[in-house]
C-alpha cells in the first residue's frame, strides 16, 4: 500500500506553493518551520519531496540551469527539477530545514523573475505603513538594523527581502511605492521569521557603518551596480540576467535608493522616519 | 591595416538608465557603465558595419573629434571589452546570430 502523502501549503510574498511528502517527520517539520506562512490559497505551483539518507548542509555553490524547459537545481544536499510550463517539481533533498529554504529560495527567485519581482539580500520593515530595506555585504549591518529598530517597527526579515511590482495600489497610482516589501520566514543571524505581512517600499538603503548616521545620494548606475550584487539570482542563464537587470533599472528608476551611514544605535530609525516624510529632499 | 567588425555578444544583459548604459555579462557577473561615447560605439556594433566607419559616422560627426584619436581610442575600448566577453572582434563580418539582439536595450518605463 502506499504511504500516505502529507500536504501543506506555504504561501510567502502571496506566492502560494503546494509541498507534499510522504515522510512524516519532514511534514512535521515544515509545519513547524513555515508556521506564520501556511496558507489555504488555491496555487499553481507545486513541489513533491523525497527524503533521502541525511547529507550535512552543504557550502557548495548552488547550480542553477535550464535543461530544455525545465530547471535543475543543484546543490550537495538538494537536487530538484521544476518544470515553470506546469509549475509542478521534484526534490530530492534530507530532512535538513536548511536545505528545504534554499529550493524554496530558488523556486521563489525564478518565479519571481518572470514578473519583476526579486529576493534580496537586505533586512526589511515596516515603519509608519512603510517598508524599509537595508542591504549590504554580510558584516554591513542588515542583523544590526532590525536589532536597533524601535518596538513600532515590523521585521520583515533581517536576511532576504521579498519584492514585487505592486502596480494596482493607491500609492503607485500616485507615482510612488511602486514596489512592496513582504516578510519572509528566511532569517539570518537574528534566527527570528519575519512577520507575514507587506507594505509599499519607501526606500532602498545600502549600508555602512559610521561614526554618525547620514543619506547620501548614489547615482543610477551605482545603484544598479549594488542591487544586482545583492539580488539572488543565477548569472550562468542570460535570459534571467536580461530579465534581472531590466527589473532592477525599473527598480531603481521608481524608488529613492541612498547610502546611509549609520552609527549603531536606535537614534538612525529618527532619520528613516524623516526621510520617509521628506523623500525627495535629502 | 585590417578592418575590424565588431558585435554584441549574446551573454550580454544590457539596459540603458538615466542616461547611461548599463551592461553585465551572465557568464562571469561583470557589470559595466558605458560612457556617452562608448554607448554609441556598443549600440552600432552590429557585426555587419566596420569598425572604422562606426568610428566616422558615429563618433567623429556627433562628437567633432579627429579621427585618429577617435579610431585609437575605439580600439582601445573595443579591446578592452572583448576581453571582458561583451563585445565579438573579427576580421570579417559576422554572419551567424551568435551576436547579440538587434533589438536595443530601452530605458524602464515608469
Amino acid at each position: 500500500m502506499p504511504e500516505p502523502k502529507h500536504v501543506a501549503c506555504v504561501e510567502i510574498g502571496g506566492i502560494p506553493i503546494l509541498l507534499s511528502t510522504t515522510d512524516k517527520i519532514f511534514y512535521d517539520l515544515l509545519l513547524k518551520r513555515y508556521e506564520d506562512f501556511l496558507s489555504d490559497t488555491p496555487t499553481e505551483f507545486a513541489l513533491e519531496f523525497e527524503i533521502i539518507a541525511p547529507r550535512p548542509a552543504s557550502d557548495d555553490d548552488v547550480r542553477v540551469r535550464r535543461e530544455g524547459e525545465q530547471w535543475l537545481l543543484e546543490r550537495g544536499d538538494f537536487f530538484a527539477r521544476w518544470d515553470p510550463r506546469t509549475g509542478k517539481g521534484l526534490v530530492r533533498q534530507n530532512a535538513n530545514p536548511y536545505s528545504l529554504d534554499s529550493v524554496l529560495r530558488i523556486l521563489h527567485s525564478l518565479i519571481l523573475a518572470r514578473r519583476g519581482g526579486f529576493l534580496l539580500h537586505a533586512a526589511s520593515a515596516i515603519c509608519d505603513r512603510r517598508a524599509f530595506l537595508f542591504s549590504g555585504v554580510s558584516g554591513a549591518g542588515k542583523t544590526t538594523m532590525t536589532r536597533i529598530a524601535t518596538p513600532d517597527v515590523t521585521l520583515l526579515t533581517d536576511e532576504i527581502s521579498y519584492i514585487r511590482p505592486d502596480k494596482g495600489s493607491m500609492a503607485s497610482r500616485a507615482g510612488s511605492g511602486s514596489y512592496r516589501a513582504f516578510g519572509t520566514p528566511f532569517a539570518g543571524e537574528l534566527a527570528k521569521a519575519g512577520e507575514n505581512t507587506s507594505a509599499p517600499i519607501g526606500a532602498l538603503f545600502f549600508l555602512e557603518k559610521g561614526p554618525e548616521n547620514r543619506i547620501d545620494d548614489i547615482s543610477s548606475a551605482e545603484a544598479v551596480r549594488r542591487l544586482m550584487r545583492n539580488i539572488l539570482f543565477f548569472a550562468e542563464d542570460p535570459r534571467l540576467v536580461e530579465e534581472l537587470l531590466a527589473t532592477a533599472c525599473a527598480f531603481v528608476a521608481s524608488l529613492p535608493i541612498r547610502r546611509l551611514t549609520f552609527y549603531p544605535d536606535s537614534r538612525v530609525w529618527d532619520d528613516i522616519r524623516r526621510f520617509e516624510r521628506e523623500p525627495l529632499g535629502v | 591595416m585590417s578592418e575590424k567588425y565588431i558585435a554584441r555578444s549574446s551573454s550580454i544583459a544590457a539596459r540603458m538608465l538615466a542616461g547611461e548604459m548599463m551592461v553585465m555579462n551572465s557568464a562571469d557577473s561583470k557589470f559595466f557603465t558605458l560612457n556617452e561615447v562608448a554607448t554609441a560605439i556598443w549600440q552600432a556594433a552590429d557585426g555587419q558595419t566596420p569598425l572604422s566607419q562606426i568610428v566616422r559616422e558615429q563618433i567623429c560627426e556627433k562628437f567633432d573629434v579627429d579621427y585618429a584619436q577617435a579610431q585609437a581610442d575605439a580600439e582601445h575600448f573595443v579591446a578592452e571589452l572583448a576581453e571582458h566577453g561583451i563585445l565579438l572582434v573579427s576580421d570579417q563580418p559576422f554572419t551567424d546570430r551568435a551576436v547579440g539582439s538587434p533589438q536595443l536595450p530601452q530605458e524602464p518605463v515608469q
